[in-house]
């Protein structure tokens, strides 16, 4: 107990806990070199072979998602604004992967392509192919050293290890299962990581309500608290927005967040659409997402539920600290919100239980690297390396070349992650690099495949000139020309890129010559025969509960549902 | 070319439904030991009166039950024959093998 009041962040964590944790990485381990076995062709360890089942493929869809920024992040946010958080899960997450689900997948997977940089090349040909793909690349390393940066400094925190050690021996576990096993290692990883997760959080929100009396005790404590009886019900969230009138606030929920925003992110990302591309058929893949939504639709109960929890049960937090950080300032006790859940554990947590949270909040850092990894190495091996430096090689030499590249790039995110450090804000970093990559690519996808006039020139135009447009908002926000705060500066970046490159692309592709039409067939909406977008319905497809559809409709009542309730 | 059994057994032997099941029965069993034999008042207090490790760690052997249940029903049918080599030309009747079975 000693150690508690030395370091307040410092947990209490005993022999148990320790060998409860190193249980969980002998595992990780192990399912790396179980999927080795699996992996004999390049598609096998980039892409799974195509061969797993749609749940598989859906919880790791989710887990992929569920890194640091979003545990540590969202319960963060929920310690401040309360149930508005929630919309960053239900309008900014559930609408897009609906519809990359029921719209997108069909092409993605039906065309066969391997990545998303390959979609591009075939529908626009190589110049977008390479800007695509070099961006994307560009991208996983810099957010792959965020990744391992908050991994680090979480375990830094909690055990006390020199942050460079925390560096070294992340990095280390996770390259070697995603070096030896490939994506299999990754998604079987992601999947275990999901259920340590839940296993981590759900008994940790239990012990919460019990602390706080129940639904009843939490409603009456946060409506006593700073910020009132608003952080109860998600809809205006005047304070999540910054905006005070009601109107404006619930527009830019819906469109900044829930559209350009959140179907860039969960439709182009590569990241996360590459776990449908490895499931095992059509309808797996169409399904991938949308059984993801499901625990995305709950993920906000055992997330921003402790976080609430926290605002008003820990010493550090609670009261005038909390209405100091809500203002922007300094808490008299020197906690901040990224603080809520570690200070949680602390409180309530026995060893035992203890050792499971802190495997749990690891094994969230982790699968955020490792998804970065296992696609960056899928992108940089078939879309820049295959496609442009060595041509046709036998496939044993890209099996070779993507463990190679998975080392390279861990060097590489080690080196990203001290670059990371220096930012005080990560949140703020990943929105910007979002806002830079995702929201132009999603203006060139939507238009690439439902307008079969699109040219190969405006393809690439538009995507430079709209990361261009971004970069400029971001540059005119850096230097103060333009007076944006925090996160508002990307939300703008992400709409001005997305509506240049919108113009742009129509405007160039009347001045240039369209691709014809019998190269389009499989890639864009009207050319495709309806056939190959239909997906099987009989053997391991059949029965209503594996209706993609069906599934959707049901995934968007609850989210109705819900946001009627809270 | 060495694809196709390594596939198949690789499918017949290794099962993540397995391994979550292992991790969280394990959790599980330390768990409910800790709870049922090796709680202070102290460690109670600490949890609002509940005693967590004991109720989690019941929980999660529940849950590993259920997932070799799971396993054991719907074991993973090992591909009869696959018709892909995985290299670049992938063609159109990649789409199917799954309505064929």
């Amino acid at each position: 107990m000693d150690v508690l009041a030395e370091a307040n962040l410092r947990l209490d964590a005993n022999a148990v806990d320790y060998v409860l944790l190193a249980f969980y990485f002998a595992l990780v381990l192990g399912i790396g070199y179980l999927a080795r076995r699996q992996v004999s062709t390049s598609l096998d360890f980039f892409l799974s072979g195509r061969s797993l089942p749609a749940w598989v493929t859906g919880l790791a869809f989710i887990a992929a998602n569920l890194g640091a920024i979003e545990v540590m992040g969202m319960s963060a946010n929920g310690a401040e604004y309360g149930m508005p958080t929630a919309h960053y899960f239900w309008i900014g997450a559930v609408p897009a992967m609906l519809f990359l689900g029921i719209v997108m997948m069909p092409f993605y997977y039906g065309s066969k392509v391997r990545s998303v940089p390959e979609f591009m090349l075939r529908r626009f040909g190589k110049p977008a192919h390479l800007v695509n793909g070099i961006s994307f690349a560009l991208a996983q390393v810099l957010i792959a050293g965020a990744n391992l940066f908050l991994l680090a400094s979480v375990v830094n925190l909690l055990l006390g290890w020199p942050i460079w050690v925390s560096v070294v021996l992340a990095a280390v576990i996770v390259l070697s299962y995603t070096a030896l096993g490939g994506l299999s290692a990754a998604i079987y990883n992601e999947v275990l990581q999901f259920f340590v997760i839940v296993a981590a959080l759900l008994p940790l929100t239990i012990v919460g309500l019990y602390k706080v009396g129940g639904w009843e005790g939490l409603v009456d404590k946060v409506t006593a608290g700073p910020g009132g009886a608003e952080q109860l019900s998600s809809w205006p969230g005047n304070q999540l927005t910054g905006f005070g009138d009601n109107f404006l606030s619930v527009l830019g929920l819906v469109f900044g967040l829930g559209f350009v925003l959140s179907f860039g992110y969960w439709t182009t990302n590569f990241v996360e659409v590459q776990r449908a591309m490895a499931s095992k058929s059509m309808s797996a893949a169409r399904r991938t997402p949308i059984i993801g939504a499901f625990p995305k639709l709950a993920m906000p109960f055992i997330v921003i539920i402790p976080g609430m929890i926290a605002g008003v049960t820990v010493t550090e937090l609670m009261g005038e600290n909390k209405a100091a950080l809500m203002e922007g300032g300094e808490a008299p006790s020197g906690a901040t919100f990224n603080n809520a859940l570690l200070l949680l554990m602390r409180d309530l947590l026995p060893n035992g239980m203890l050792g499971i949270a802190i495997a749990g909040l690891l094994a969230s850092f982790m699968a955020g690297m490792a998804a970065n990894l296992s696609s960056f190495n899928t992108v940089f091996t078939y879309d820049i390396w295959q496609a442009y430096i060595k041509k046709g090689r036998p496939d044993d030499y890209y099996l070779r070349t993507g463990r190679v590249v998975t080392a390279a790039a861990t060097v590489l995110a080690i080196g990203t992650a001290f670059i990371a450090s220096t930012y005080s804000n990560l949140m703020d970093y990943l929105q910007q690099l979002f806002s830079f990559f995702n929201a132009p690519l999603f203006a060139t996808f939507i238009l690439g495949m439902f307008w079969k006039r699109m040219t190969p020139t405006a393809g690439w135009l538009g995507l430079v000139t709209g990361t261009g447009a971004a970069v400029g908002v971001f540059l005119l926000a850096e230097t103060g020309v333009w007076e944006l705060p925090g996160q508002g500066a990307s939300f703008v970046g992400a709409g001005a890129a997305f509506v240049v490159d919108i113009v742009v692309s129509v405007v160039v592709t009347y001045m240039t010559q369209p691709k014809p039409e019998a190269q389009l067939a499989g890639l864009v909406y009207s050319l495709t025969p309806r056939e190959t977008l239909k997906h099987s319905t009989s053997g391991e497809d059949a029965g209503w509960y594996r209706k993609p559809g069906l599934l959707a409709g049901i995934v968007l009542v609850i989210t109705i549902v819900l946001n009627i309730i809270f | 070319m060495a694809h196709e059994s390594s596939r198949s057994r690789g499918a017949g032997v290794f099962d993540v439904r397995l391994v979550i099941a292992l991790l969280i029965g394990v959790y599980g069993i330390v768990l409910t030991v800790l709870g049922a034999g090796f709680m202070t008042e102290e460690d109670i207090e600490k949890s609002a009166g509940v005693n967590i490790n004991l109720w989690a760690g019941i929980g999660m052997l529940v849950f590993a039950a259920l997932f070799v249940v799971w396993a054991k029903w719907r074991p993973i049918k090992v591909p009869q024959q696959e018709d892909e080599t995985g290299g670049t030309g992938a063609s159109e009747s990649e789409i199917t093998p799954g309505q064929e079975r």
